[in-house]
């Protein structure tokens, strides 16, 4: 019972986090390139940009610092055992995270804010850059540690004191799944960003033609242009991540495929339906496209994919009896949900693209597609985190800790009231959040500030964005 | 000295910078209502932190964060043994965030009475509550020999523990007021300063009480924790000259001192320990056979060395760049910071 609510407690509250997470990185980084612009330009227009969008970056900062908070403490508090068996290679990597990432991206963003009427414009604009920097650096060194889980390097088992210790820190923080969770992880949260843009934007132009015109239709552009580019990124790293996972992962893998038996020229399954346990007569439905699953796992249409009975068994006698298949409903389905969003957005991308391109407004259809790809791609991300950590079960760390090893040594009752806590305050909270967004994007973007003073080389200052 | 020992010298200084920098948020939210009467009054309150409160918190992380990994057993047995008493602290620190930044996003008159609640009751719990936390770790909590937490929650409440959660409610409150005399304007200020006259005397007789108990039940006496106390007592009795003489910025100076001492002398009464046991000196958690392996510490101290001082440097230079005292007024004066590589926009103007 504890261990199911710790795993429940772990995946809400990092689930969520992870909502708020990509919007972060993503607009971080498209209030930067906008204000980069009106800085070159000053033009007024790429300043007004710069306010809107940072406003509803500011709202979505605030609640994933919030919940952030929980997450350095939650592998100690509902996590114990497993905290003391990775503690050596795990918790460097978040202390460099808090210690490098955080402060640049809490203290920089402060100066942001608040530093419009104390900084000449190139300073300031330093200050935003320093911010999606910081956030960067944040997602590398979680990510390294989380992938570290997945493809356990650099490190090696202790008998005598029964934990993993360090061998190489560079090994852990460059291995190729750090790496390619990296890449494919930030360019999915720019992907998430554009998306959020698109939709706002097209809701506008859409709602309210006549009013801020130029203002949504260049930021329609800017979200379209930077939502393509990204989420076809996001596919081609992904493409390849899930060839090394098929290296090193198998089992993951081809939980994902539904594949059983191992088999030369695989089929890509587009659809199966069934108990999807651990036998292949479970299987009600499976359709696939012959010889396509062979050739995105190895490069050839005749290549080798090892299927789960054949992996189990190995597992089996290197590890001892048990069930080493993950749930075969969530790997399949989660993989799936995350490649229909990847292709979603890409589609729609290009037809808003081609719609502008044509000099056209956003009409009722497009604008419905739009405001639906806002949900799109963080429907994906918590599809990828739930496959990626789905995918890994039994263990916590794969081939070293099992995931009911990890539980700390409470009573359910315990966690059963920091659970009920934290799901009612985060629903309560994303109340505040979607009201103050809805509210924001409604009143829509401010007319250009008045500059309130010079600097000596006759420089403006502006308002804050501070309260 | 060992890698060890200073890693454990080195999470003092993270929880003291912690407890220094977030202990004015603290104060300064415990003080938003005797400070501030009206919702503009209570707006400049919050200004006077709003630029930096964020960075402040992030000491805690780091604090947090270099526990896991250069003691990984203090770390899992601190936050699973008292873990309903963290999840107080967490629950109070979301909503202190969200009330902090929501607050002006929205002018509902009901909206922001609501969050300045939120915001003086979420600084008082964990400020409180931290003094509990530290109360207990050094003055022992149950352990079994595995190092294992092995009370509930109510364990950790005890008249120690409760005079030590007086000590940081009381203290953080007259730092905050400190803080708010020397970064506000007009009402407020002179409001923050009567307050900080009238919190000085309880928090002496708290804080003398509190280091008088402490080195009573050390279970070796150092010279060092006696330093301590003797730092943080005659920093918090020089507060009361110079908040005499109007020095708003010598008397925040003392009251982070007191902070300081006070640490020193907690953590040299923890030494060699990171948790001490109630159930006798052999179920002590010690700092060595907490610690992670030598490799790691190494790395570690690589990249402490290289950043904190980058950290340091970065979060000076803001506070240099707010130094201007914050006024009631909605659209102030501009107040450049910093001039060099001011150069204007092209086709701005
Ligand atoms: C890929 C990116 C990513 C992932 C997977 C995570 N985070 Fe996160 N986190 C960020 C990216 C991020 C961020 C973009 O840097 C945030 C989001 C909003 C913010 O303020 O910074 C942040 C905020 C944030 C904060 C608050 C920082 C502050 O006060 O400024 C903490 C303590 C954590 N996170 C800790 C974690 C932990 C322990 C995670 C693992 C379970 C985790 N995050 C997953
Ligand atoms: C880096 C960001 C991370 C994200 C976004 C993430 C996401 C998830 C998700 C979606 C789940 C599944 C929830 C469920 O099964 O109910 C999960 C489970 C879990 N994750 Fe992660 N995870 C992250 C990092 C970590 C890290 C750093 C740890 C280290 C302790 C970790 C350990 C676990 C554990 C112990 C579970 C519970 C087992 C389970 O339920 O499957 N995760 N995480
Ligand atoms: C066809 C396109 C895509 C492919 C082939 C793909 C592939 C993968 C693979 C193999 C993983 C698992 C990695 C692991 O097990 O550690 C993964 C995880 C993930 N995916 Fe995708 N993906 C695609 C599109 C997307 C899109 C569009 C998004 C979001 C906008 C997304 C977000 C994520 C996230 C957040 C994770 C978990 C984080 C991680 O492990 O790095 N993916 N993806």
């Amino acid at each position: 019972m504890t261990l199911d609510l710790a795993r429940w407690q772990f995946g809400i509250t990092t689930v969520y986090h992870f909502i708020l997470v990509p919007i972060t990185i993503g607009l971080a980084g498209f209030v930067a390139l906008m204000q980069t612009r009106w800085v070159k330009t000053g033009d007024p227009e790429y300043l007004r940009m710069t306010r809107f969008w940072g406003k509803i970056l500011l709202i979505n900062f605030a609640l994933g610092v919030a919940t952030g908070i929980v997450q350095e403490f939650q592998f100690g508090m509902a996590w114990s055992e497993y905290s003391r068996f990775v503690g050596d290679i795990f918790g460097a990597p978040l202390a460099m995270e808090a210690l490098i990432a955080f402060f640049i991206e809490s203290t920089f963003l402060g100066l942001w804010i608040f530093g419009w009427d104390r900084m000449p414009a190139r300073l300031h604009l330093a200050t935003i850059w320093l911010v999606f920097i910081g956030t960067m650096i944040s997602a590398y060194f979680i990510l390294a540690a989380n992938a570290w889980m997945q493809y356990p390097v650099g490190a090696k088992f202790n008998e005598a004191t029964g934990r993993a210790e360090l061998d190489s820190f560079f090994d852990v923080i460059t291995s190729k799944t750090a790496l390619y969770a990296f890449g494919h992880t930030i360019t999915a949260a720019i992907a998430t960003a554009g998306a959020l843009i698109v939709g706002i934007s097209a809701w506008k132009r859409f709602r309210t033609p006549d009013r801020d015109t130029t203002f949504f239709t260049r930021s329609l552009k800017w979200g379209l242009r930077g939502t393509l580019v990204a989420a076809l990124a996001t596919t081609i790293v992904g493409h390849f991540f899930a060839q090394w996972m098929t290296k090193v992962q198998p089992m993951k893998m081809a939980a994902a495929e539904a594949l059983y038996e191992t088999t030369d020229g695989a089929g890509l399954s587009l659809f199966a339906w069934g108990g999807l346990e651990s036998t292949p007569n479970d299987l009600k439905i499976n359709i696939e496209i012959p010889r396509l699953l062979s050739f995105m796992a190895t490069d050839s249409f005749s290549g080798e994919v090892r299927g789960i009975n054949d992996l189990q068994a190995e597992y089996e006698k290197r590890y001892g009896p048990g069930n080493y298949v993950p749930v075969l409903a969530v790997t399949y389905w989660s993989f799936r949900t995350m490649m229909t969003m990847a292709f979603y957005l890409i589609v729609m991308s290009l037809v808003g693209l081609f719609m502008l391109r044509r000099g056209r407004a956003p009409g009722k259809i497009f604008t419905a597609a739009a405001v639906f790809g806002i949900f799109a791609p963080l429907i994906a991300n918590s599809a990828g985190w739930l496959f990626t950590e789905m995918g890994r079960q039994p263990w916590v760390v794969q081939g070293l800790l099992k995931t009911a090893d990890g539980v700390s040594p409470l009573g359910a009752g315990t966690i059963w009231t920091s659970i009920t806590g934290f799901t009612l305050l985060y629903a309560a909270l994303a109340v505040a959040e979607l009201f103050l967004i809805l509210k924001a994007v409604r009143h829509g973007p401010d007319p250009a500030p008045e500059p309130i003073g010079t600097t000596p080389h006759g420089e403006h200052l502006l308002p804050t964005l501070g309260y | 000295m060992t890698l060890v020992n200073l890693w454990f010298v080195l999470i003092g200084v993270l929880f003291t910078g912690y407890l220094v920098l977030e202990g004015f948020d603290f104060g300064v939210g415990m003080l938003i209502h005797p400070a501030g009467r009206t919702l503009e009054e209570r707006r400049q309150v919050l200004r006077t932190i709003g630029p930096v409160w964020d960075g402040n918190e992030v000491w805690l992380l780091t604090a947090g964060g270099s526990i896991f990994a250069a003691f990984p057993e203090w770390y899992a047995t601190l936050f699973s043994g008292y873990y309903l008493a963290l999840f107080a602290i967490l629950m109070c620190l979301i909503v202190r965030v969200m009330a902090i930044e929501y607050r002006n996003k929205h002018d509902g008159e009901a909206w922001r009475r609501r969050w300045d609640i939120g915001i003086a009751v979420t600084s008082a719990l964990p400020a409180f509550l931290w003094g509990v936390a530290f109360a207990n770790i050094v003055g022992g909590s149950p352990l079994n020999d595995k190092g294992v937490y092995v009370g509930g929650f109510w364990d950790l409440i005890h008249p120690y523990a409760v005079l030590g959660g007086l000590v940081t409610l009381l203290l953080f409150a007259l730092h905050g007021a400190h803080y708010l005399a020397l970064r506000a304007t007009g009402p407020v200020r002179e409001r923050a300063n009567r307050i900080a006259a009238r919190l000085w005397l309880p928090t002496l007789v708290v804080v003398a009480a509190f280091a008088v108990w402490t080195l009573a039940e050390a279970q070796t006496l150092r010279v060092v924790a006696v330093v301590g106390a003797a730092v943080a007592a005659l920093a918090l009795i020089s507060v009361f000259p110079m908040q005499r003489a109007g020095r708003e910025g010598w008397a925040f100076g003392l009251t982070s001192l007191t902070i300081g001492g006070a640490m020193i002398m907690l953590w040299a009464t923890l030494f060699p320990n990171a948790m001490v046991s109630s159930n006798g000196a052999a179920t002590n958690l010690t700092l060595v056979d907490a610690a992670s392996t030598h490799t790691t510490l190494v790395v570690m101290t690589v990249v402490a060395a290289i950043m904190t001082p980058i950290v340091l440097l970065y979060q000076a230079w803001t506070y240099w760049v707010f130094r201007a005292r914050v006024t009631a007024a909605p659209d102030e004066e501009p107040k450049l910071a910093v001039s060099w590589l001011s150069r204007t926009p092209k086709g701005e103007r």
